[in-house]
């Protein structure tokens, strides 16, 4: 302590370290990194909702799902043949008539394929919901009542959970004849709302120990309110990423189900299509363009779907969007003869 | 009536007026499976009053049991035995209505204020549903002018920006204030604080703990002041209770508390408060010890492990109060 | 401890500047500050919620998480640029050269390795020459010197309490017998008769050990009991560094004057004292003047227009930045 005078570098008349890199100002910094200030038209919106809208992977997600939700809707605008009747000669090559070609039964693939969307997205999209729901309203009760009503709810979550998904399902269709899409749809969400309830309950149990729903309660609010409006919307990623991760598994699931042929084959989905095309030996006989659109379609919606999912993610989860600038400070420490500090 | 109107009329409850009595109150915790059971004595006979118009601080390390003793006065949970009465209706038998008006008339401020705030709803809607329960008679445009008034008195301003806001919009002493609000809402009689301050910077706990008293004072409020700190425990509150493993070792006014402490454990609580006007002190090695699990098997005094003036009797039986001063007890067989 | 008043601080700052890199603007956490460590001492670094002290802590240990950057400045250690230093050399300067203990850092332990492992992990990792047996001494030996008995070594962290756990955290930072240790805020999470024991504690293996402590905490009253120097940092800068016998006693800075009397005291009468109002300002847009301009009650219209510069009055041995003193 007694070096106090002559070792304080500011009496020692201590020249500002020259080897010390200068900092830039913050404005500089900023177009250095490209970091913009983002137009105003977000900050109107919810915090989330902002947040998801300037997500590029959730957009493009979602607009992969607008154009095919919207082809399969304006199906009679797109075509004029019937997806159930012929419409030229079989297999014929996609050309200027029958844009995607023609099977082996000679109907439009093209015109299959918008007809089929609306049942196979309807019913993923309606299995995916329903499954959602389910698993929200049971997870939710289990997690916010406990005792009894958490034994009894987890006894059947974990029913549900154990018994292995598609077998089971198989099952089911089997023992209705020919399924049609809705009872396969009815099927999915009947069966598919486990991992929702799981990942609902866990959420609702450490929710409700915050101090914002100990207050509620202290305030008298019914219970139904407090699930309802304090601890639902703390939730909401968690129940999204439930929803698309369910709508996911209802599409493929229904998809495989027609394909092994459990569906009603006289309906027309993606996943029929798929039959049709393997008992007709299509790829075989060299007709790719019966096989290959259904295919593709049903992977783009998947595809769509987790991308949404990501974003939902990285919403939830702030540390992973932070990975966006890495590329931009490494070249600026870079510049600087300088390493990032974490590994 | 409104919150202008109440401030004009003056206070709800005659000053010095007993509203709040813990009378032998233990709590008992059931923990672990059928085949491991501990039963963990939290409370063990807790008296204490809650006096219109003034505060009762109650100091204690963590997992002396002070927030279930405020949880207790707030109906959380139900005392295993003796009573805790409220304008000297046990509170153990309100149901239905009666509840309901309890619930308004004794409310609590939580230590976080990340926490005790709903993140997903506006700061309006945290004022809002209050006033819809507990205050009826109040509706349409007069709504909006009460949750403006509460901010402006709670020193939100201006107040009608806050109404829009989101908690994580605030500081941690802005969102205090909302929750101060928020429990002033409803016109209690009683303020349960359970460390409000902790969890704020240093510059911002007095002005926290400057508006508690000042709705104390307006209102009359009877207030119980949970805290660690025994230096804002006598800023705050005329009365100072402390709390060690779930007995209260000493209770007085805070002035005499701090500053004829009896009980070796307040003794102990006061020498560890930072003193800059004593620095590089040489008292030393006394290696603190855990607060013990005490259960419905233990017996004597909790502060045998770390007491300076253990003797045989500590051990077997725990000290009945004596007076000191007019309103000073302590619990120590050797003083 | 060296003596010679010539002799090269042990950790020289100069300049440093840390930003927060956001999604549409960049937060000034630090705002080029200078400051040094001498051997053998505790330097505190003093502030509130926001003020940049953490992001010092991280910086000077070359932890700075994504999104945050050190966007300038030096850090010389021994003499070396640390802000330069590769991956190799990173391994060599952290834990050896440089310990950290965290807030909460008792709770950093691996709930399901018993804490003997853990420490001796880290031992093994840096000095692999000294073999499990070796290790395993050094390990008794740091407890011992924390004050937890030898034969507690083989359990599990959550058979230990929070203030056992947190100086098993000390035990580890020691463990390699380093110059310098970073505290930040080791003893917050702990009740106020643990915090001081274990604060007590340090300041003994300091002057035993002889190593140098950076101290951040918020608790001016804590570091003024065990502190050699104190800077008060507000909004990214150092406001003040003096000594802490003087720091509260002839407060240079208003903000250091106003932190001063948030403390209610313990004896005299039972009186009304006043925090300090207002907030800090937002670190993305920061005034051109003197930060703490808004809040003080003795600004001038100087204070609003330019920032003023940290300097040293020998008179009071201390530094600090205020147009008042001038």
């Amino acid at each position: 302590m007694s070096e106090l005078t002559q070792s304080s570098p500011l009496a020692l008349g201590a020249q500002p370290d020259t080897g010390a890199a200068l900092a830039p100002t913050q404005l500089e910094l900023m177009r250095e990194l490209g970091v913009k200030p983002r137009p105003g038209w977000t900050s109107r919106l919810s915090p989330g909702l902002a947040a998801f809208v300037t997500n590029g992977k959730g957009m493009a997600g979602v607009v992969i799902l607008l154009i095919l939700v919207l082809t399969s809707l304006c199906a009679p605008l797109l075509t004029d043949f019937d997806p159930k009747r012929r419409a030229g000669k079989p297999h014929v090559e996609p050309g200027y008539e029958h844009v995607l070609g023609t099977t082996r039964m000679g109907k439009d693939v093209f015109t299959q394929l918008v007809y089929g969307g609306r049942v196979s997205l309807a019913v993923g999209f309606g299995a995916g919901i329903a499954a959602a729901m389910i698993g929200l309203a049971i997870g939710i009760s289990a997690g916010y009542f406990g005792g009894r009503v958490d034994d009894i709810l987890s006894f059947f979550v974990n029913v549900v959970l154990v018994l292995p998904g598609l077998p089971l399902i198989i099952v089911i269709a089997t023992m209705v004849e020919e399924a049609s899409p809705l009872v396969i749809g009815l099927v999915l969400a009947l069966t598919g709302w486990g991992w929702a309830a799981r990942t609902i309950r866990t959420q609702t149990l450490s929710l409700r120990t915050r101090e914002f729903v100990l207050s509620a309660e202290l305030m008298g609010e019914k219970k139904w309110r407090i699930i309802l409006v304090e601890i639902f919307p703390n939730m909401l990623s968690f129940v999204m990423g439930g929803f698309v991760l369910g709508t996911i598994a209802a599409i493929l699931a229904e998809a495989a189900l027609e394909f092994i042929g459990l569906g009603d084959p006289n309906a027309v989905t993606w996943g029929t299509m798929l039959f049709w095309a393997q008992n007709n030996l299509a790829l075989q006989s060299g007709a790719w363009w019966e096989i290959w659109p259904p295919c593709i379609a049903i992977m783009l919606t998947g595809a769509a779907l987790v991308l949404v999912n990501f974003a939902v993610d990285e919403i939830t989860n702030p540390q992973l969007r932070a990975s966006r600038r890495i590329g931009g400070i490494r070249r600026f420490l870079n510049r600087r003869g300088r390493s990032a500090d974490v590994f | 009536m409104s919150l202008a109107e109440l401030e004009r009329s003056g206070p709800a409850t005659a000053p010095g007026r007993t509203v709040v009595e813990m009378d032998g109150v233990d709590k008992d915790f059931v923990l672990g499976s059928l085949l491991n059971r501990t039963v963990l004595r939290a409370l063990s006979g807790i008296s204490l009053k809650l006096v219109s118009g003034r505060a009762l601080a109650l100091v204690g390390e963590s997992g002396s049991g002070k927030s279930t003793c405020a949880r207790m006065v707030a109906r959380v949970f139900q005392p295993t035995r003796g009573t805790i009465s409220f304008e000297g209706e046990n509170i153990a038998g309100f149901t239905g209505r009666r509840l309901e008006r309890y619930r308004s008339e004794v409310q609590m401020v939580f230590q976080d204020p990340f926490g005790s705030l709903n993140p997903t709803q506006t700061i309006g809607y945290h004022l809002e549903r209050p006033l819809r329960l507990h205050r009826p008679e109040i509706s349409g445009k007069a709504v909006e002018e009460e949750m403006l008034a509460l901010l402006e008195r709670v020193g939100l301003r201006p107040a009608a920006d806050y109404l829009k806001r989101r908690p994580h919009e605030l500081s941690g002493g802005q969102r205090q204030r909302v929750a101060i609000a928020r429990a002033l809402s409803v016109q209690p009689v009683v303020l349960l604080a359970d460390e409000p301050t902790s969890m704020l910077d240093v510059s911002v706990r007095l002005g926290i703990l400057n508006l508690l008293e000042d709705m104390k004072s307006q209102r009359q409020l009877a207030a119980l002041y949970i805290t660690h700190d025994i230096a804002t425990a006598r800023y705050f509150a005329e009365d100072t209770a402390v709390l060690y493993a779930g007995h209260l070792l000493e209770q007085g006014p805070s002035e005499e508390i701090t500053e004829r402490p009896q009980h070796p454990y307040t003794q102990l609580l006061i020498e560890a408060v930072p003193n800059p006007a004593r620095k590089n002190s040489t008292t030393r090695s006394r290696r603190a010890t855990d607060i013990p699990l005490w259960t419905n098997q233990s017996r004597g005094c909790p502060f045998v492990s770390r007491c300076p003036r253990v003797t045989a009797i500590c051990k077997e039986t725990m000290p009945a109060p004596t007076q000191i001063g007019s309103s000073h007890t302590v619990r120590c067989h050797n003083l | 401890m060296s003596s010679s008043p010539v002799s090269r601080p042990l950790m020289e700052v100069r300049g440093l500047t840390v930003d927060y890199v956001g999604e549409t603007s960049v937060a000034r956490a630090v705002n080029g500050i200078d400051f040094d460590i001498r051997e053998g001492e505790a330097f505190g670094l003093a502030g509130e919620s926001g003020c940049g002290k953490s992001t010092v802590a991280f910086a000077l240990a070359r932890l700075t998480r994504l999104p945050g950057l050190v966007s300038g400045g030096s850090v010389r250690f021994g003499g070396e640029e640390v802000l330069s230093f590769g991956k190799a050399r990173l391994k060599a300067y952290r834990w050896r050269e440089v310990s950290f203990v965290f807030q909460s850092a008792m709770n950093a332990l691996n709930p399901v390795i018993p804490v003997s492992e853990q420490i001796m992990d880290v031992i093994e990792t840096h000095e692999p020459r000294l073999g499990e047996k070796g290790a395993r001494a050094r390990a008794v030996e740091m407890f011992e010197l924390v004050g937890i008995p030898p034969a507690r070594l083989d359990d599990y962290p959550h058979q230990f309490s929070g203030g056992m756990r947190q100086r098993i955290c000390i035990a580890i930072a020691l463990a390699l017998k380093p110059r310098l240790i970073i505290m930040d805020e080791p003893t917050t999470a702990l009740d106020v008769v643990v915090q001081r024991d274990i604060i007590e504690q340090i300041v003994e293996l300091k002057a035993q050990l002889g190593f140098s402590v950076l101290f951040i905490t918020h608790d001016l009253g804590l570091m003024i009991e065990f502190c050699d120097r104190i800077g008060v940092m507000y909004s990214g800068e150092l406001v003040e560094v003096a000594p802490a016998s003087s720091i509260l006693t002839n407060p240079q800075h208003p903000y250091t004057k106003a932190l001063g009397n948030s403390f209610p005291p313990l004896t005299g009468p039972r009186q009304r004292l006043e925090g300090i109002a207002g907030s800090p300002p937002d670190l993305r847009m920061l005034p051109k003047g003197c930060r703490f301009a808004p809040r003080c009650p003795h600004a001038m219209q100087v204070c609003a227009d330019t920032a003023p510069e940290l300097r040293f009055y020998p008179a009071q041995q201390s530094e600090a930045a205020c147009h008042l003193l001038n």
